[in-house]
Parts: C-alpha cells; structure tokens; sequence
C-alpha cells in the first residue's frame, strides 16, 4: 500500500493526539473535511497494512508508581541468543536490543518496585554467558516523542 | 502497592486503555464498559490523568521501519554535570531525537547522557549524531547501533 498525501497528513496528525471525547473520529473527521466513517476505515486500513505500531494510550510509567532502568549486559557472543531469549521472556522487559559494542545487549526494565527489579537482573546476572551487567537508571527524562512526520 | 494515589477503579481505567484503542464511533464507551464505569466517568478521569502526567500521550506510534526510519542508534554522551541540563535540551530540540534522557554512570563507563536517534540510513544516522556532537559540543560519545530487534512491546500495566 502505498501511502497518499491524505494518508500521511492523517498518520501525522494521530501522532500528535487522539481526542479524548465521546466521538474523537468525527471531531478528526471535521478536521480533515471528511466524515467519521471515512476515518474509521482509513485508519483500520492503515493498520492492517502495517503502518501503526499502536494506536491508544501510552502512559508514563513512573508516574503510575512503576520503577523503570536501562540495562546493558556484555555476553559472551556464543550465548547471545539464550541469554536474549531469557529477557524476553520478563514481561517486564519491554525493549531488548543486540547493539554493536563491548556492551552488546541492552533492555528496558519496568517493576512495580525496586525488590523485583533486583530480583530480575540477579537471575539475569547469573545466566551462562552474562559477562557483566550495567544498571543505568534514570534520573530525568528531557525528551520522550516518538514522533515521525510525513511528507 | 506503591500506587497510594490510585484506586482500584483507576487501575481498571488504566488496564482498558492499555489494550488497543476500539476503531469504531464511541470508542471510550467500549472501553468504560470493560472497565465498568460510565462512558463520562471514564472520559474525566482519562483527562485527569492527561493532566497528572500519568498518560504521556493519547495517539498513535508508527512502525518506523513501515515508514522509511530503518536506522536507529542509541548515543550514549560523556557530558560534564553541569552542562547536562542544556547539552539535554539542545539535543531534546533535534527532531531526529526521539528519546533523550539522563542516566547514571557506572565504573568504567563515564556515559552521563542518553539519547535515541532515527535516519532513513547510517550515513544520515551518523551525520545527525556528528552534528549533535558539534552543536552541544561533546566530544566523547558512543554510538550504539542496533543488530538486532529482540522485543519491543509496551508494558501491560497491573496485570497481577
């Protein structure tokens, strides 16, 4: 599928904001000009093509009381993809990525509190393979808007 | 258990917007009723939480290999502490800088700040992460290109 004007001028503007009210399409519908319906299947198009990752609520995590870090662990390259496959299989891991460099595996963490945050990277730390573990915590996020515009 | 502030309606609340958001007329009366509140109720509160901070953001996020973004890298940056706050906000300001934030360091690793970057190709990857280099005027950074997508997802939020 590929993208018209009209296409991306919409993927650009669900990336800013949903409406929150009873009928957000029709308000983005008098938006573009167009009606509810036309939106509704634009966007379910859109969708099934493989455009949208997620559409909906992205929280912010800290502020529903959840302990969040990035972790980077060296792993000896032979068992990169056990020890890859045992993070994913965290719920709490959220992101995992091979990276180039003496830290070749990076995830994203999010705990309810700091107990089971320690309690995960210990059993990762003692995985076959895992070489050494950095704990980088965050103390201020300046920018999160992941935002791609279309043109 | 550290969420005092939040009840257990909220949570409810919470749990249905974190499921994939209805693509029909009335959407947030689909999802009131998984939480069992009124389409009204449901529509204050997620307000309210726009204006907690708790929701970052009601939209969408594109798949950004779909779109042409195929090139991603984490920069982790050496910046001296008391210039952090303004190396922060000039990278923050880039529009190819999607994630920007502090972070602590660690022994042998000096790397105070962290920011995520999407190009359509290396080149321009390493370009924007030169001129980031230059106009907040850091000279030790790492850059961490990505081999290999393992997991990404968003987190399920009081599933137990």
């Amino acid at each position: 599928m590929e993208l018209s004007l009209f296409d991306k001028e919409l993927l650009n503007y669900l990336q800013g904001n949903i409406p929150i009210c009873s009928r957000p399409f029709a308000k983005i519908a008098a938006e573009f000009g167009t009606d509810e319906e036309t939106i509704i299947t634009k966007i379910k198009q859109l969708k099934a093509a493989g455009y949208l990752r997620r559409i909906g609520t992205f929280f912010n995590s800290n502020n529903l009381g959840y302990v969040g870090t990035l972790v980077a662990l060296k792993v000896s390259p032979e068992e990169i993809a056990p020890v890859a496959e045992a993070v994913n299989r965290y719920p709490e891991a959220t992101h995992n990525y091979e990276r180039e460099g003496k830290y070749n595996l990076w995830f994203t963490l999010l705990t309810r509190d700091s107990i089971q945050e320690s309690n995960i990277l210990n059993e990762i730390k003692n995985l076959p393979g895992v070489e050494d573990m950095l704990k980088l915590k965050s103390n201020k996020k300046y920018k999160v808007n992941v935002q791609f515009k279309l043109n | 258990m550290c969420n005092s502030n939040l009840t257990k309606t909220d949570e409810e609340i919470i749990k249905a917007l974190q499921e994939d958001f209805p693509l029909c007329e009335e959407p947030y009366k689909v999802l009131a009723a998984r939480a069992g509140v009124t389409e009204e109720e449901f529509l204050k509160r997620v307000q309210e939480f726009v204006a907690e901070k708790k929701i970052r953001k009601m939209g969408a996020v594109l798949r950004h290999r779909e779109v042409g973004f195929k090139f991603n890298a984490l920069c982790a940056w050496e910046v001296p502490p008391e210039n952090l706050d303004a190396v922060a906000e000039i990278m923050s300001s880039h529009p190819a800088v999607s994630h920007c934030y502090d972070r602590n360091t660690a022994p042998n690793w000096n790397y105070n700040l962290y920011t995520m970057i999407h190009a359509k190709t290396r080149e321009e990857c390493d370009s924007i992460i030169l001129e980031l280099s230059q106009i907040a005027g850091v000279e030790n950074y790492q850059v961490l290109y990505s081999k290999k997508e393992w997991k990404k997802t968003s987190m399920k939020y009081f599933k137990d």
